[in-house]
């Protein structure tokens, strides 16, 4: 009997929160519906392709190659972010080149975006720096799979 | 003769077209209604060349959605009465609605018209007895599936609509004892008077026990959220697991007419249905002296507005039960039903009984 009224007490708090919730939210909504510029919002929600959030600065987005000086991409094609990468994501086939102070470069650096979960662990694991998530770039959706293998060693 | 053919065809499609579009619009208000609830905005991106109207359009988007899905059955389910189910749940529930007086009599073309398709003089009865069959709808889409979860689930529906149809019979009890008719529209014109010469003689101010058992079992009826131990849509399977398309659709949309029915029962048993406070066939009566004559066509249409605008009340009330609660355990809601509504049913009853006695 008592844990009865006790139940019957926690529900009525709990539709006197969600009724608030309703309530002030609506309050609100209606004041700016009516062009009543209030301090306070109905909503929290962003509305997405309108408004846009500022990404964080940590925020891991589409890869990129940083390039050298002359344009080309600083990578060595030392591989290991292609032995660090959980998803085995990355393709890398390495070139010499011409220039003797350089070892290696990428002669094709691919990112298969269809199997990447952008951990983030190429970025920890390159020893030059080369490969980096930040290009902010977020909206990745294509219709079609092949359009998802990220050439990044040509801009 | 054939002009009350007329009238009543004109009235079972006003009725039938009013209940489904307030039944298609349900699905836009819970949309918005639980998102304000938490913080949110809610659908809003459907829009006819470019004009979005708060996602007023949603509705029509879904509907859209489902007619051109693939209208799938399994192999191994009985296809004709895997047909028939969702028709037996939309049907049982949206005949409902005839009985339910919308207003009071119009005359129209030397007519007295009553705004209620049919006056059944057991519509008490009639309703409990469709809502009972709408069980029929459960249990054979659940057998029909012949899928073992679908079919626990529609018995596990059957079981709690069972439980509850006892409740809701027993609640409605002492209402027809305080307002000695089975007629829903004897008892509105019952729920004209007054209690000591102020208060409207509603069925909540006589039958409060009455209402919250009515209520509850009403609500476990709807097979919505704190009650959706059948559906279980998101983590146990249920009834409707092999449904699919326009056949899923009928089930949702029946879910959102049980909203409704139950909405206007409430109404017309316990808030008084088209009666205004204090309005007269003549005009406002006011208990602190005065009154505001009113024309007759006036008064007609305080009445059916004020009839929507408290379905339309209960409604937003349900929904905002159904998004506060979660949902309750199978054993809960036999408890419920069983030690808690069915014996307050019968201490109403009896409480009912001793005043209507010595009074």
């Amino acid at each position: 009997m008592v844990k009865g009224w006790r139940v019957v007490r926690e529900m009525v708090r709990g539709a006197a929160i969600t009724s608030r919730h309703f309530f002030v939210n609506m309050t609100f909504h209606t004041l700016r519906l009516f062009g009543l510029r209030t301090r306070r919002k109905g909503a929290v929600t962003i509305q997405y392709p309108e408004v846009q959030k500022a990404l964080s600065p940590r925020h891991r987005s589409l890869h990129r190659l940083r390039p050298r000086e002359d344009g080309r991409p600083s990578c060595v094609s030392c591989m290991l972010c292609v032995t660090v990468c959980p998803s085995e994501c990355i393709t890398v086939e390495a070139a010499e080149d011409p220039d003797p102070e350089i070892q290696k470069i990428p002669a094709k650096f691919v990112v298969d975006l269809n199997r990447c979960c952008f951990c983030g662990f190429c970025v920890e694991a390159c020893p030059v720096d080369a490969i980096r998530m930040d290009t902010g770039e977020i909206r990745l959706a294509t219709s079609s799979r092949p359009a998802l293998e990220a050439r990044l060693d040509k801009p | 003769m054939f002009g009350d053919v007329v009238i009543i065809v004109v009235k079972v499609v006003l009725t039938l077209v009013w209940t489904l579009l307030l039944a298609l619009f349900l699905t836009w208000v819970e949309r918005k209604e639980s998102a304000v609830m938490q913080d949110r905005i809610g659908a809003n991106r459907a829009s006819v060349f470019g004009l979005r109207m708060f996602g007023l359009f949603q509705p029509f988007a879904d509907a859209i959605k489902m007619l051109f899905k693939e209208d799938f059955a399994p192999t191994f389910a009985q296809r004709t009465l895997h047909w028939l189910a969702p028709a037996f749940s939309f049907f049982f529930v949206s005949v409902t609605m005839v009985a339910v007086p919308f207003g009071d009599t119009i005359r129209l073309f030397g007519r007295r018209i009553p705004l209620q398709v049919v006056d059944l003089n057991a519509a008490v009865l009639f309703v409990l007895a469709m809502l009972s069959l709408g069980i029929y709808g459960i249990l054979v889409s659940g057998w029909a599936s012949s899928n073992r979860f679908a079919l626990i689930g529609s018995l596990r529906g059957a079981a709690q609509l069972i439980s509850y149809e006892v409740a809701l019979g027993l609640s409605l009890v002492g209402l027809v004892m305080v307002f000695p008719s089975l007629s829903l529209s004897r008892i509105v014109e019952f729920q004209g008077g007054h209690l000591f010469g102020f208060l409207p003689k509603w069925g909540i101010f006589l039958q409060p026990l009455g209402f919250v058992v009515f209520y509850l079992a009403g609500m476990a009826g709807t097979k919505r959220v704190p009650f959706d131990c059948p559906e279980g849509e998101s983590e146990i399977i249920g009834f409707y697991t092999e449904y699919g398309g326009l056949k899923f659709g009928l089930f949702m949309f029946t879910d959102f007419l049980e909203v409704i029915v139950l909405a206007s029962l409430a109404t017309t048993l316990f808030f008084g249905g088209w009666q205004v406070p204090w309005l007269g066939d003549g005009g406002f009566a006011f208990p602190w002296g005065g009154g505001l004559k009113a024309a007759p066509w006036v008064v007609t249409v305080l009445r059916v507005l004020a009839f929507n605008l408290k379905v339309l009340f209960f409604c937003w009330l349900q929904i905002l039960t159904r998004w506060t609660y979660p949902r309750f355990r199978y054993d809960q809601i036999m408890d419920l039903g069983w030690k808690v509504l069915v014996p307050l049913g019968v201490v109403n009853i009896l409480a009912t009984g001793l005043i209507l006695a010595v009074r």
